[in-house]
């Protein structure tokens, strides 16, 4: 693993590849965890243990037991079904052992199952060309958690100023927030070219 | 109306699981960069929750409640994949513009919604009505959103039909893009705010996932721990 290309998923997955605001992947979180600074950290940063974990399990499920065997077409059942079960170990896990990480994070846990972010990275592990080893597909996985969480906890401070702004009756409530959204990924295309 | 015309028309005007539910809201601002691939997957997901809301709704009495969740995933991740492997095989150039979203079904609220708020609680038939309305809503929606991007960010209308034609050499590209999505899906749902007002309707209160009533472990900040 070359230092370079690593530096290079990194970067990808926080600015031009951003698993929000280019992807549209954890739509849900992204509208409606975002009020508050501290609990769009909280929900990022356990979304980016999960994805971590998900691809360190998927990844060598799927490159050591169902492509040799030609049952690749099993990846969406057996990809979910290994998420669903880590979440669940990751939460009794912590409960038992970590009590206040479990008491920050708790909460936001059972909703990551099925947020398109984590599922999708691990499928985008395998349909990606730069990634083609199990590093460079943990650090894509670090990369594109970090890009979660940096577009919530920007977006999160968009809201609150949102807040406190008087806003045409028709564009009250989601409409404003998906326009604000319109505006924070248009600024994130200015990064395009940069990787 | 009979009740069976009312379950089925409920997912198409009332409670359209785009702009009134807000729910699904990953495909609707990804895959809709023209108007057949909205179409495209509008009716992939359509069939994914006829055959969910089917099996779910025969399997309602065997399925212990304390592990539903998981059993609903695991059916709908089958259906998808089988729609996946038909897309495949009779659809590639479908295939190729919807990408990694085709198996993202699975994570689609809509499905896993309709499937513990519907199907878990009502018989076959009601369930499979409730599926064929909400997919067309869902489908109608995504058309929508396509038509929009696609005759603003590319100029055409319809590309890839029979009746494709060409409006204006020199588009707004940035429509095409993904602010583009969020803006004309933002100004979407303000029209079906304004609409649903005079008609004596609240607006989308709640954001997101967080429609699903705060039961379904899918989604929002509802959760009960």
């Amino acid at each position: 693993m070359d230092i370079g290309k690593i530096l290079t998923i990194l970067l990808a997955g926080i600015t031009t590849d951003n698993m929000v605001l280019s992807k549209f992947m954890g739509i849900c979180p992204f509208l409606g965890v975002s009020k508050k600074i501290n609990t769009a950290l909280s929900m990022s940063v356990a979304v980016i243990f999960v994805m971590l974990m998900a691809t360190a399990a998927t990844y060598p499920i799927y490159s050591g037991l169902l492509e040799p065997n030609g049952l690749g077409y099993l990846q969406t059942v057996v990809f979910i079904l290994i998420i669903a079960a880590l979440v669940q170990l990751v939460e009794i896990v912590l409960k038992r052992f970590i009590p206040p990480l479990y008491s920050a994070l708790g909460i936001y846990l059972p909703l990551i199952t099925t947020n398109c972010a984590v599922l999708g990275i691990t499928l985008l592990n395998f349909t990606d060309a730069r990634i083609t080893n199990y590093g460079e597909a943990l650090f894509n996985a670090l990369g594109s958690g970090l890009g979660f969480l940096i577009a919530m906890v920007l977006f999160a401070g968009v809201r609150g100023r949102l807040e406190e702004s008087s806003i045409p009756e028709s564009l009250q409530g989601l409409p404003i927030t998906l326009i604000s959204a319109a505006i924070v990924s248009l600024s994130f295309l200015g990064f395009a070219g940069i990787v | 109306m009979s009740d069976n015309m009312k379950v089925l028309t409920n997912g198409i005007v009332k409670e359209n699981p785009t702009l009134r539910l807000v729910l699904g809201t990953c495909p609707t601002l990804a895959v809709t960069t023209s108007a057949l691939n909205g179409i495209g997957m509008g009716v992939a997901a359509t069939l994914v929750l006829i055959c969910s809301n089917l099996t779910i709704s025969l399997l309602r009495k065997v399925i212990p409640d304390r592990v539903r969740i998981p059993a609903f995933i695991t059916v709908i991740a089958g259906f998808v994949t089988v729609v996946q492997m038909l897309v495949k095989a009779f659809a590639p150039a479908l295939n190729n513009s919807l990408g990694i979203y085709l198996p993202l079904i699975v994570v689609n609220c809509i499905i896993l919604a309709r499937a513990e708020m519907f199907a878990s609680k009502n018989r076959v038939w009601p369930s499979v009505l409730d599926a064929v309305g909400m997919g067309i809503g869902f489908t109608i929606a995504l058309f929508l959103m396509g038509f929009i991007r696609e005759l603003i960010g590319g100029g055409t209308v319809l590309a890839g039909t029979p009746l494709s034609f060409t409006v204006t050499k020199t588009p707004m590209l940035v429509m095409l893009l993904p602010p583009g999505g969020f803006f004309v899906f933002g100004i979407l749902v303000a029209i079906s705010n304004k609409i649903s007002k005079r008609m004596g309707k609240k607006p989308v209160e709640k954001l997101g996932c967080e429609g699903c009533h705060g039961d379904c472990a899918a989604c929002g900040e509802g959760e009960r721990t």
